[in-house]
């Protein structure tokens, strides 16, 4: 039921704030960007103070933990108190113990990474070792996440209380699959940090690598999916809306954030395809795992069309694709998560092919997985939430989107898409000509292979030069409509289902049973391997710092 | 009584929503897919 | 469980999901089959005695066939040993890998070598280098302040 009032205030100032972090973020994330596209072009030498790897992995925290967490957190507190008739006080209570929990974990992991005492990428594989407090830091967030799951759980169980038999709004439904992942994916990285911890005070001796890496990233590949479902509940609920249209079959839409909930975590094992210690059946199983969330994206994909095409028909257009000429091409809140939809052609096609197994060897630590993840997370993910904060920003400010915004969001749009085309293009290339990833700038010797890389780093920079453009276009944007546009009411939109459609199914409520299914198949993908690198384990290795 | 065979539902909404397009469209994306796959497997066996 | 979509949907699925079930077939042949899968050697080795574990204790080129060679090296933060190796043209080299200390990745570029190297485990990788030339080996996983001056050559002459 749609409150036509707008946000509760107090539930507003929650979210508001989460966003003013989120493009924070991106401001920091995005300068880290810029240095290092330059640096490895050779055109820019780092201080002695701030190394290219001190760049990365702060690019890495800032922008794929801390933006995109807060911008999914405030996004679906606002969806939460919007579609659920406002937030319970304990549960908004809940949300800024979260953000302080976060915020504090924040703390603690960058300073370290500025002094150069953690400087060991977002993914901080052991044996290297950062300092205590960055590991302290990790667990300060996780937990801060956590409050706000458990938060959204609490919320989400009170209205399924007071709405027996009811199907839950389906903005909420989507918000509740994407806490389910950030709690459960994150309880094998949890385990992880807290092992480190001791072992980086030195309490402990050694500790045990493959462990490790597989419980990072049975947490790495969900977090990424966990933005997908974030962007994609946009694309089905607020996309639709916003051409005017209805949103795609409600059972289907369900059915598909049942299958990305179930199949998410088990998929993190195709990040260690060419490791050692994991026999080739169980990588091939996991394989399997990783291209299954293949079909539900293919289910979005036919969805998204339909849903263009049934509303491009509506307004007369002929042809096979003559509806496509109908859509609101000048409305930022239609053309960002156009496009961000379009990237996700070549970036899941791209993770398809990288995925399936021995294939990931031509590909796997070059520039390619770095292009491929610029267009999924890059553009896919981060243009749907710039094309959401352009409603929702002035939503939760009772601010209104003028046009002159709305042009402002368009260009800004067309620069990030032109940047990210240049850049992640050059990047699948130069990839596949064996550049690796996470490296600074190196002639390797002066040899000629290396060499060839150079016209394609060039290219990135160039690429850089307009996300620089289009991300400074959009953090003005967000600062105008959030502080400065007029005051008034912005629509929360929310498309209505299709009409003449059945009654969605009940069992697409039963979260109990949906959670259950998917730790199965996370036992299936992981006890196996979990259980041969403990049994089967060499002695463990000790600390290194190698920067 | 006639007999006509009774519309099937998908049948009865085409008439007001053709989805000739979405399938069109999602066909070429599984033909990117499949060219994708074969432009890295290629390349993968010209390296073997 | 009942799902009704338009039998255009179903059409698109039966044949995307064919897609990729044609994908794991091709390479789930190759890899059961012919033995191509991905680098996964299961043995383990103390991280702390390396220097001091055969075959580790002494890395270098060994000819084991007409056209074979082991190539035994053990990587540390920045450096492969052996480094600067050479092999004939036509030549199948078994490489196998140890890491001292960190995580190391073992890319030589424009081929399909790439694997990963833990220390606590021994990697195996196999190719057959035909084409003569010198091929860059670079480390591909970030293993700190001398990433990007790990790299060595391997001469196919």
């Amino acid at each position: 039921m749609n409150k036509l009032l707008g946000a509760q205030p107090k539930d507003a100032a929650l979210s508001r704030t989460y966003l003013f972090v989120a493009f924070a973020a991106l401001l920091l994330g995005g300068i880290m960007g810029l240095l290092q596209a330059t640096e490895r072009a050779g055109l820019f030498e780092m201080p002695s103070w701030f190394t290219y790897y001190q760049a990365l992995t702060t690019h890495g925290i800032v922008l794929v933990v801390v933006l995109t967490a807060f911008f999914t957190i405030g996004y679906f507190y606002a969806a939460l108190s919007h579609t659920l008739g406002g937030l319970l006080p304990k549960v908004r209570k809940m949300a800024w113990i979260g953000f302080a929990l976060k915020i504090i974990g924040f703390v603690f992991v960058v300073i370290p990474v500025l002094m150069n005492k953690a400087t060991v990428m977002y993914t901080f594989y052991p044996p290297m070792k950062a300092s205590p407090y960055f590991y302290i830091g990790l667990v300060f967030i996780v937990l801060g996440v956590w409050m706000c799951a458990f938060g959204a759980f609490v919320q989400v169980a009170t209205w399924r209380k007071n709405n027996r038999g009811q199907h839950l709004p389906i903005l909420s439904f989507f918000a509740t699959g994407v806490f389910v992942l950030l709690f459960f994916g994150s309880l094998g990285v949890t385990v992880e940090v807290l092992t480190l911890i001791p072992w980086a005070f030195g309490w402990t001796k050694t500790v045990n690598v493959m462990v490790s890496r597989t419980l990072f990233w049975s947490f790495g590949h969900t977090l990424v999916n966990i933005w997908y479902l974030t962007a994609v509940s946009a694309w089905y609920v607020v996309v639709p809306k916003v051409i005017g249209g209805r949103r795609f079959s409600d059972v289907l839409t369900r059915f598909v954030i049942i299958a990305l909930v179930i199949t998410n975590i088990p998929g993190g094992f195709h990040h260690q395809i060419i490791d050692p210690g994991m026999s080739q059946s169980l990588k091939f199983m996991h394989v399997f795992m990783s291209l299954v969330i293949g079909i539900p994206s293919m289910m979005t994909a036919y969805a998204m069309f339909s849903v263009f095409e049934r509303r491009g028909r509506e307004l007369g257009g002929k042809g096979l694709l003559g509806w496509f000429k109908k859509m609101p091409w000048g409305d930022v809140r239609f053309l960002a998560p156009f496009i961000a939809m379009v990237a996700f052609i070549p970036g899941g096609a791209g993770g398809i092919v990288q995925t399936t197994n021995q294939l990931n060897q031509v590909v796997h630590n070059t520039l390619w997985i770095v292009g491929h993840f610029h267009l999924t997370v890059g553009t896919s993910v981060i243009l749907t939430f710039f094309g959401i904060s352009y409603w929702l920003i002035p939503f939760v400010s009772k601010r209104v989107l003028t046009p002159r915004i709305n042009k402002l969001g368009v260009i800004q749009t067309i620069f990030w898409t032109i940047g990210m085309l240049i850049m992640t293009f050059s990047m699948h290339i130069v990839g596949l000509l064996g550049a690796p990833r996470r490296t600074s700038y190196t002639t390797y010797g002066d040899h000629a292979v290396a060499a060839s890389w150079d016209p394609y780093t060039i290219l990135v920079v160039i690429g850089a030069a307009f996300l620089l453009v289009g991300g400074a276009l959009q953090l003005y944007a967000a600062y105008y409509l959030m502080f400065r546009a007029p005051k008034g009411h912005t629509e929360f939109p929310l498309a209505e289902a299709e009409e003449n459609a059945s009654a969605t199914p009940y069992w697409t409520e039963r979260w109990g049973r949906t959670i259950i299914v998917m730790l199965l198949l996370v036992a299936m993908a992981y006890v196996a391997p979990l259980v041969n690198f403990i049994a089967n384990a060499p002695p463990g290795s000790p600390p290194f710092v190698t920067w | 009584m006639e007999s006509v065979k009774p519309k099937r539902e998908e049948d009865r909404n085409d008439e007001v929503h053709s989805q000739k397009g979405t399938l069109f469209s999602v066909f070429m994306l599984g033909a990117f897919i499949a060219l994708l796959f074969i432009v890295v497997f290629g390349l993968y066996m010209s390296r073997v | 469980m009942k799902l009704k979509m338009h039998r255009y949907e179903e059409i698109w699925l039966v044949c995307g999901i064919s897609l990729i079930v044609v994908f794991m077939l091709i390479t789930g042949y190759q890899t059961f089959a012919l033995d191509m899968g991905p680098p996964s050697h299961m043995e383990t080795i103390d991280p702390q005695k390396v220097d001091e574990t055969a075959p580790f204790d002494k890395p270098g080129v060994y000819k084991i066939g007409e056209d074979e060679y082991e190539v035994v090296m053990s990587l540390e933060s920045f450096a492969f040993t052996p480094a600067d190796i050479e092999i004939p043209a036509g030549s199948t080299v078994h490489f196998i890998l140890t890491s001292k200390d960190v995580t190391h990745g073992f890319e030589v570029a424009g081929t399909n070598v790439n694997a990963m190297v833990m220390p606590g485990y021994i990697q195996k990788i196999t190719q057959k280098f035909s084409k003569a030339g010198e091929y860059l080996i670079v480390c591909n996983e970030y293993c700190g302040a001398g990433h990007q001056y790990m790299s060595t050559i391997i001469k196919v002459v």
